[in-house]
């Protein structure tokens, strides 16, 4: 179990610090999404499920999908796919 | 004794041309003034070029790093300042976190009485199992009625910021793009549809269980009023606002979290006059473990979860769409 906690621990400092060298902010977001999640876990190792719940719900869920709509907002989501479709 | 001035000459005089023109029934320049409509300014192309030649040399003089000793100046220190400000702040949290109580020690301030006293006395004082619960909405719910406080003045800051107004025919151009943006519905999506249907009402009993065993289990208001969000931001998501409006708009958002904040305000916020102390209430506690028990706690978890759920969901709303 403590191994575990160490590979989750390392996972949540790479995440931590990836999500600031990402170039694209989607992926910077989906990183900081996979952050929230991981750190659920570890509330849950740390005996505090309450903690977890709140962490998944508001951490992983909501705050992503705020994210993710003020990008759609700038259209910082939008410029990408069209770049991609020139490219195809 | 004042004379009555014949109407040819009252029209000649200035008081008249006045009240002319107050009323407004008399444009005064009409006749006198030659009048052309404008045309928009157009620069000449000469002039145009010239002017972007002027400033391209302004701003390379400006900017010319090798006759220009101020700018180079200004670089250097600017960059020698910045890694000189992370260095500093990153000293002064170190220095901060090394002062701190080692994690795990007897005696740290943290183990006093306090938690002695929430820990022994907790299950009989507040008659919550979770102890987490009865600290949180017994011992210290004025706290918690300022952090729900905080969440609803956060959604009233949203509001402001984000909410457009009516008069949404009046608009076009460059507005009716961003109408266009904002009033755009999900598409017919079968996978999200299909996985909403099996999915959202899982969640919704999920995050009502939690509300309502927040005194028995892990949970509570905060958490489960934000996973009601999360799922009602899901339905949203799948099935367009159309749908949603049915049952949830502005005004059940206003009323209920009104209600909701007006009705932990009642119970709780006598402790701001009596110093954050405990008043004995007259509920009775129940047997702990059932589901009514522990007095307040049960109805101020319910309000607390609406006013959650409800400021997730508006957080999603003004974001997406700027109205209900």
């Amino acid at each position: 179990m403590q191994v575990f906690t160490y590979i989750l621990l390392g996972f949540l400092i790479v995440c931590a610090i990836s999500v600031s060298f990402s170039r694209n902010l989607l992926n910077s977001i989906l990183i900081f999404m996979s952050y929230s999640l991981v750190m659920s876990v570890i509330w849950i190792l740390l005996e505090s499920p309450d903690l977890a719940i709140t962490e998944a719900a508001v951490g992983a869920g909501v705050t992503s999908i705020l994210f993710f709509i003020t990008l759609k907002k700038i259209h910082a989501i939008m410029e990408t796919e069209e770049e991609e479709e020139e490219h195809e | 004794m004042s004379k009555k001035v014949p109407q040819k000459e009252y029209e000649r005089t200035l008081s008249y041309h006045l009240k002319e023109w107050l009323n407004g029934s008399k444009e005064i320049l009409l006749d006198n003034v030659e009048m052309k409509p404008q045309k928009p300014f157009e620069e000449d192309k000469e002039l145009l070029v010239e002017r972007k030649k002027e400033e391209q040399q302004r701003f390379e003089k400006v900017y010319d790093l090798k006759s220009n000793r101020e700018v180079r100046f200004f670089r250097k220190a600017y960059r020698v300042l910045s890694v000189l400000f992370c260095l500093f702040l990153v000293l002064m949290l170190l220095i901060a976190v090394s002062n701190l109580p080692s994690f795990g020690d007897a005696s740290n301030p943290v183990n006093n009485e306090v938690s002695k006293r929430y820990i022994e006395n907790g299950l009989q004082e507040t008659g919550s199992v979770n102890i987490v619960t009865g600290m949180i909405l017994d011992y210290r719910a004025f706290d918690t009625l300022g952090e729900s406080h905080v969440l609803f003045i956060a959604t009233c800051t949203v509001l402001i910021l984000l909410r457009i107004d009516g008069d949404k025919k009046g608009r076009s151009g460059m507005g009716y793009e961003m109408e266009e943006d904002r009033l755009y519905e999900p598409k017919n999506d079968v996978i999200l549809q299909t996985a909403a249907r099996f999915l959202v009402p899982p969640i919704f009993i999920f995050g009502i269980y939690v509300v309502l065993c927040g005194h028995l289990g892990p949970g509570g208001g905060f958490s489960g009023g934000a996973i009601i969000g999360a799922g009602l931001i899901l339905y949203l998501n799948a099935f367009g606002f159309a749908k949603t409006e049915r049952f949830f708009t502005r005004k059940t958002y206003q009323r209920s979290s009104f209600c909701a904040l007006a009705c932990y305000a009642l119970a709780k916020s006598y402790s701001f006059f009596t110093g954050a102390n405990h008043i004995e209430s007259v509920i009775p506690k129940g047997t702990p473990g059932d589901i009514l028990s522990s007095g307040l706690i049960l109805i101020l978890n319910i309000c607390v979860g609406i006013v959650v759920a409800g400021t997730m969901y508006t957080f999603y709303v003004m974001f997406r769409k700027g109205d209900y």
